[in-house]
């Protein structure tokens, strides 16, 4: 994992001093609230409903031990000692006092950890695939290219003030995309050529929000040693043509789309032509730099433990059914990657208390070399996970809520804070996917009807990215009042699509009765083995339409 | 006469004036004094201006730079107007003027110009600044020097911080 040098620490040091000073000057008098707003965006602070808000990023969802449990102490010192991880790999604290988070800024320096660019119309942190590194199916390691445009990304003085918010993200695998980034302002897709050079497939344009799209190939190989430099001319291009004049058409999907993506391309490898062999053109001696921050851990060989599992698994259901839902295949022969769920029903999905964040910072110690990431599923990954080590793993966590084996089912439920704590949501929507977790909450039912995305966002904001969840929930207010809007059919993989909207909405109450219809729908059309994306995809929205609206 | 913002920090005062774009069926007035006038009419009326050398331009935000190609360094200066801080066109307009347009005179930073942008400013090849009336001079110099140094190339260095590593 990365590790700051005396650069990154000064430059750190530096940002923490700035924000001290400017919240100074705010709370002084002396900048306008209008005038605040960008700079505290910019740290991560957000006002909200019943409190401000803290986004603290993690680039690209790596935690280390030591960076949880300074996390876990900010939640006591600074707030009501629980977090929230969200669906771009960060973390939330819901309770700051305004005048501490320089501090709080502080002590995240101290273990190499930031807000910067968590929020504003700015560059936002890049993420990527949680299985990087240890997946077996991937073209290279993205981490050190997602670290390069963290660093090049990080107080750009060109692109401070965009049009609008601007993620980036990056997939490495060949056949999955975890990191949904056809729906991401610019998506890099790691690829080899015919030459075996490494480089990137480049979507821009795509999107969720009110507008939702998924993003066109703007250039289908771009040599890995050119990124910089054309990420800059792709965001010189937005920064001086997208639109400025409604806040609602600023995102660079309406400007691709306006200029047609041909269009857009041309524009980009027109201003990129300029600029591409600058000094900013990464040389093999940077890559590899960052390329040796990210190497493998010290892997043990791990006796081979096929029958002794095979016998737990054989003797203990759950332990079972956790392996086969939260436990992973690894490159390394001998290891595992562990999803930690955060999805237990009863707890908002993401929240982590104080003592959990310790807890998954020793799990981290004692059974992955001491890191972790978070998944924009909003769970937590031990990625190096002894095979002789798993049962022993299960038996910890059971009893502290992280092993709920519901990985990519039903009730692994991606959800926005909503209106229980965002200022902007329409309707709340953690209550939402509670009761819905309620409705399915027999194992052996959840296990039979398979993978499926279910996406709840509070507004049209879509934090919980409703439009590219399989079954998507989107609060909306009537008159006062909450109701949801159900979409079917998008998917966030490789075969990324938005979803249809099914009708019209719902009272919260009748939620999980409509979920449960839909369902029933699926159960009753499904071949054997079929998962619901594909049985929507070949009947249709119309079943589904007529039972629920029946 | 404005007080004028240099990048090391200092204030200086001159008498650049700006010229707004006439209105609708309006000509423009050039005044005696030193003047900063729409880059698009001294474009069009260049050859007026040849007898004086206090006659620079001013770019709003939402014009091309590329339109000075080639005559950028027959002005002694040039501003670029923030119509509103957020509004960052003005970034890339700077970087345009220097790195494409190779302009080696002076570049002003005017309109909406507070203290927490002017950093960003320099790096992008302003060199002058005029900070909104009433926002306090006497802080720019902090402002200007919160950081030591960036991560990225940008006008003030073509060397991004992955080669000053090596």
């Amino acid at each position: 994992m990365y590790v700051y040098d005396e650069h990154d620490r000064q430059i750190a040091a530096e940002r923490v001093a700035q924000f001290r000073d400017q919240t100074e000057r705010a709370l002084a008098g002396e900048l306008r609230e209008d005038e605040f707003l960008p700079l505290r965006l910019q740290n991560g602070l957000y006002v909200q409903r019943l409190a401000p808000m803290l986004r603290i990023a993690v680039p690209y969802g790596m935690l280390r031990s030591a960076q949880l449990r300074r996390l876990a102490r900010i939640t006591r010192d600074y707030d009501k000692g629980y977090a929230h991880f969200t669906t771009r790999q960060n973390v939330q604290l819901n309770w700051p006092a305004i005048e501490d988070v320089p501090d709080i800024l502080a002590e995240l320096a101290e273990v190499e950890m930031h807000a910067n660019q968590t929020s504003g119309n700015c560059i936002r942190n890049t993420t990527t695939d949680q299985f990087s590194g240890v997946q077996a199916d991937e073209i290279t390691d993205p981490r050190p290219y997602c670290e390069i445009i963290r660093q090049w990304s990080t107080f750009h003085p060109e692109f401070a003030f965009l049009p609008r918010k601007f993620k980036v993200a990056v997939n490495a695998s060949e056949h999955t995309d975890r990191a949904a980034i056809q729906v991401h302002d610019i998506g890099l897709q790691m690829v080899r050529n015919e030459q075996g050079e490494l480089g990137f497939r480049v979507h821009v344009g795509g999107g969720l929000g009110r507008t939702p799209m998924v993003g066109p190939v703007i250039r289908e190989f771009l040599p890995e040693h050119d990124l910089l430099t054309y990420l800059e001319a792709v965001l010189r291009v937005y920064n001086r043509y997208g639109r400025r004049d409604n806040k609602f058409k600023a995102r660079i999907k309406i400007l691709v789309k306006a200029l047609t993506p041909e269009g857009f391309a041309a524009k980009v490898e027109d201003e990129w032509s300029h600029i591409k062999d600058s000094p900013t053109r990464l040389t093999d001696e940077a890559i590899n730099r960052f390329k040796g921050y990210f190497t493998e851990p010290d892997y043990q060989q791990v006796p081979d433990v096929t029958e002794t599992l095979a016998t737990q698994r054989f003797e203990n259901r759950e332990f079972d059914q956790w392996i086969a839902h939260n436990v992973d295949a690894h490159k390394k022969p001998g290891y595992a990657i562990v999803t930690l769920t955060m999805k237990k029903t009863g707890t908002p999905p993401g929240d982590v208390s104080d003592r959990q964040l310790e807890q998954i910072a020793d799990l981290a110690d004692q059974y992955s070399f001491g890191e972790v990431r978070v998944t924009h599923q909003q769970n937590v990954v031990l990625a190096d996970v002894r095979k002789d080590q798993l049962f022993e793993l299960w038996q910890s966590i059971t009893p502290m809520g992280f092993a709920t084996a519901n990985l990519n089912t039903l009730t692994d439920v991606i959800c926005c804070p909503g209106g229980d704590y965002c200022a902007l949501a329409n309707a709340k929507s953690i209550p939402v996917a509670e009761a819905i977790q309620r409705q399915f909450d027999d194992m052996d039912y959840l296990y039979d009807i398979g993978n499926i995305d279910l996406n709840i966002s509070g507004c049209m904001n879509a934090c919980g990215h409703h439009h590219v969840g399989n079954i998507g929930v989107l609060g909306v207010d009537k008159k006062g009042e909450e109701f949801y809007q159900i979409s079917l059919g998008g998917s966030s993989h490789h075969d990324a699509a938005i979803g249809k909207i099914l009708g019209p909405s719902f009272a919260r109450d009748d939620m999980p009765e409509v979920i449960q219809k839909i369902i029933n729908v699926y159960v009753d059309h499904r071949t054997e083995e079929e998962p619901f994306l594909d049985t929507y995809r070949r009947i249709g929205i119309e079943p589904f339409k007529e039972r629920v609206y029946a | 006469m404005p007080d004028v913002i240099t990048s090391d920090g200092s204030v200086r005062q001159d008498d650049w004036v700006i010229v707004p774009t006439p209105a609708e069926g309006e000509s423009l007035v050039v005044p005696p004094e030193p003047a900063l006038i729409p880059a698009g009419l001294w474009l069009a009326g260049k050859e007026h201006y040849e007898g004086r050398d206090d006659i620079g331009v001013w770019l709003d935000s939402h014009e091309e730079p590329e339109m000075l190609a080639g005559v950028v360094n027959e002005l002694p200066v040039i501003a670029v107007n923030f119509p509103k801080f957020s509004d960052g066109r003005g970034y890339s307009i700077a970087r345009l003027l220097r790195e494409r347009l190779n302009y080696r005179n002076e570049l002003r930073a005017v309109g909406d110009v507070l203290l927490d942008q002017l950093q960003f400013m320099k790096r992008c090849g302003f060199d002058t600044y005029v900070l909104r009336a009433d926002k306090d001079i006497n802080k720019a110099a902090r402002c200007l020097n919160f950081f030591t140094q960036g991560y990225q190339a940008a006008t003030d260095t073509d060397i991004p911080l992955f080669r000053r590593r090596a």
